[in-house]
């Protein structure tokens, strides 16, 4: 969605009176927008009295959050150890050849987001995947394919 | 009989993962069509997650089990009498009975996986709220005294005593403290939090406000990975309905997601990210529990640590203490994980080896390939070889053989696996995920993959080696916290006990 500053300020305003808001304003910023762009960093640190520095900071640190915007549904391959120790890494390279893109990157038709992960709590079922809202356990390409068609509108 | 019948179908991730939500659709629709009146209850899971999805129905001779269900096995499943508990290929009995669950100690995971996370009256009903009254009788000081006498100490990794945390902060000075739960759990191989989370929620905010009681705190925080779409969604759910009981009388808590960052579990850096800053690890001392949340003294606890409490106050701090061997008390949720045959969660008291874990209660590989190396306490735990299979999971006991217990997680590798890529990957990992505050971490990680990658490139091995060593130590001593501070147990376990690996022909 393109960037609004009114829905913006609305959804600023939700957040502001918590303590530390600023986690929260931007997680709440990316959800409807999908993407936090220049103008929310401006936009949030004079909502929230610091500096575009000191936001750019926040934005920048942690991996959730996108500066530019994502394919319409986000692949999640797992990378970490217990899959890896069921052929997690095969899995990875399998999507990144398929989809033809490479980690972080978006298929040209602007559907897919291929992101690596660190985690998604299914080690006893690995690997892991997640399909837009969808988790997939003992993943290989086949079921993620299956998630991705059903994540089609 | 009654007429309405419940059947149990697990909303955990797990089983979620494993198609759930068909697999209760599918009943639904098919006793619908069969004329059957049933009341599908979403609990947590049992942790028997290689025989997920685990239905469980209601029978006049208690709960009987079948699976793993998919949602084609269904009409199958009806048509045998799935509803009458009659016997099928699926079926497994009595869920309790199974040997998995049988060999168990369950203190934190009591209730998880029997009765509905969200029922108030369901948590009632099986001991939920009696520690809290217990704390309210006790007082601040004798639930202090009781956590202590329990033994518990700190189940995210570091060990440290629960109750000797809780005086700290009861004792600090000041009016306003913050109990905040580190439920930022991103150990591969570790979900017991996410289980905690999703099967019983209200263990975990009930310990928390017997914490806020016990320390003088009025509110408090849960700090979640966002990784945990389903965690989230149930607390949210619970937090409502615990609220509407009066649960939040003397500690109001309120939920916050973290936004993708591995290091935000190391306290100081999520008090960080909780103010709303990069989650940069602050230097220790001030201890958070003197100078925590908005610089005010708090307790940091994991998720398991402060479920725990209520059922040590139910159940008694010497009932707890009974358990286990020398100075680790009471029980842990083991997570087997990885390649293995029987994952799940497994809580017992400390004192088991490491083998009976992996080869008698995890049935060994998954694949059926020998067992190679199990890497036990997430990315930064050592990976052990069979030949430390004799190491009893203790935290002293670990620690003394150069490995640690962590957050109990218990990664399984068949021979396979090639453990020079393994500890490259833990430099890898590091790299990708170091808070860049300190520079034995943020410079020493990326060095570290280099020197690794010409000791698989075959050049200048034993010099490589031992500047890998010497790396390490700088890492093990100058990094800020546990992240630079303990990469070197996944890297020198795998050069010490695997070396044929760095030696590629």
């Amino acid at each position: 969605m393109a960037w609004d500053t009114q829905r913006a300020a609305d959804i600023i305003e939700t957040y502001k009176h918590l303590d530390g808001p600023a986690l929260p304003v931007l997680r709440a910023l990316q959800l409807e927008f999908g993407y936090l762009p220049d103008e929310a960093v401006s936009q949030v640190a004079e909502a929230l009295n610091l500096s575009r520095a000191e936001v750019h900071g926040v934005v920048t640190f942690y991996h959730d959050f996108r500066r530019e915007p994502g394919g319409r549904t986000s692949l999640k391959v797992c990378r970490a150890e217990a899959c890896q120790a069921m052929g997690g890494d095969a899995l990875g390279d399998e999507a990144r050849r398929r989809l033809g893109v490479d980690w972080h990157g978006t298929t040209r038709d602007g559907e897919v987001t291929l992101e690596p992960m660190f985690c998604l709590g299914l080690c006893s079922v690995a690997p892991a995947a997640q399909v837009g809202d969808r988790l997939v356990a003992r993943a290989d390409w086949p079921k993620l394919e299956e998630a991705l068609r059903k994540c089609r509108p | 009989m009654p007429s309405v019948t419940r059947i149990y179908v697990p909303a955990d991730s797990a089983a979620l993962a494993l198609g759930a939500d068909e697999v209760a659709a599918a009943l639904a629709a098919e006793a619908k069509r069969a004329g059957a009146a049933v009341e599908i209850v979403r609990n947590g899971s049992r942790g028997m997650h290689w025989l997920e999805p685990l239905v469980e129905v209601q029978t006049a001779s208690g709960r009987i089990a079948y699976g793993p269900v998919t949602a084609a096995d269904v009409p199958g499943l009806l048509k045998a009498g799935l509803l009458e508990g009659a016997a099928h290929a699926l079926r497994i009995g009595d869920p309790a009975q199974h040997p998995f669950l049988a060999r168990q100690t369950r203190w934190t995971f009591a209730r998880c996986g029997i009765i509905d996370p969200v029922s108030w009256d369901d948590y009632t009903a099986h001991g939920g709220g009696q520690g809290l009254a217990r704390a309210r009788t006790l007082g601040a000081k004798a639930t202090l005294e009781a956590v202590t006498a329990s033994g518990l100490r700190g189940r995210g990794g570091a060990g440290f005593p629960a109750g000797i945390k809780w005086r700290t902060v009861h004792d600090a000075p000041g009016d306003t403290k913050y109990v905040v739960c580190n439920a930022d759990e991103g150990d591969s191989g570790t979900f017991a939090d996410r289980m905690v989370m999703e099967g019983d929620p209200f263990a975990l905010l009930e310990g928390m406000v017997i914490c806020g009681l016990a320390v003088g705190a009025r509110k408090g925080f849960i700090y979640i990975r966002s990784e945990y779409p389903r965690a989230i969604a149930v607390l949210e759910h619970a937090l409502v309905v615990a609220r509407a009981n009066g649960l939040f009388e003397d500690c109001a808590i309120e939920l916050r997601i973290g936004a993708g960052s591995y290091v935000c579990g190391e306290e100081t850096a999520l008090l960080e990210s909780l103010e709303g800053k990069r989650g940069q690890v602050r230097a220790k001392p001030p201890l958070p529990a003197h100078h925590g949340l908005f610089g005010k003294p708090t307790v940091v606890n994991n998720v398991l640590t402060l479920a725990t409490v209520p059922e040590i106050l139910l159940r008694g701090p010497e009932a707890y203490a009974a358990l286990g061997t020398g100075r680790s008390r009471g029980t842990l949720p083991w997570q087997l994980a990885g390649n293995i045959k029987h994952g799940g969660l497994f809580e017992a008291p400390f004192g088991m080896t490491l083998g009976e874990i992996v080869d008698d209660v995890g049935g060994g590989s998954a694949t059926g390939r020998p067992v190679r190396a199990v890497q036990v306490g997430g990315p930064l735990g050592a990976y052990f070889p069979r030949a430390l299979f004799d190491t009893p999971l203790d935290y002293e006991a670990f620690a003394a053989r150069d490995g640690l217990v962590g957050h109990g997680g218990v990664v399984v590798f068949d021979d396979s696996v090639d453990m020079a890529r393994q500890a490259r990957f833990a430099m890898e990992f590091c790299a990708a995920e170091s808070c860049g505050k300190c520079t034995p971490c943020r410079v020493g990680s990326v060095r570290g993959m280099e020197v690794i990658d010409k000791i698989l490139a075959g050049r200048d091995v034993d010099a490589n080696l031992s500047l890998l060593e010497d790396l390490c130590n700088t890492l093990r001593l100058g990094s800020l916290c546990a992240l630079g501070g303990f990469v070197p147990y996944p890297v020198m376990s795998a050069v010490r006990h695997f070396p044929q690996d760095f030696r590629t022909p």
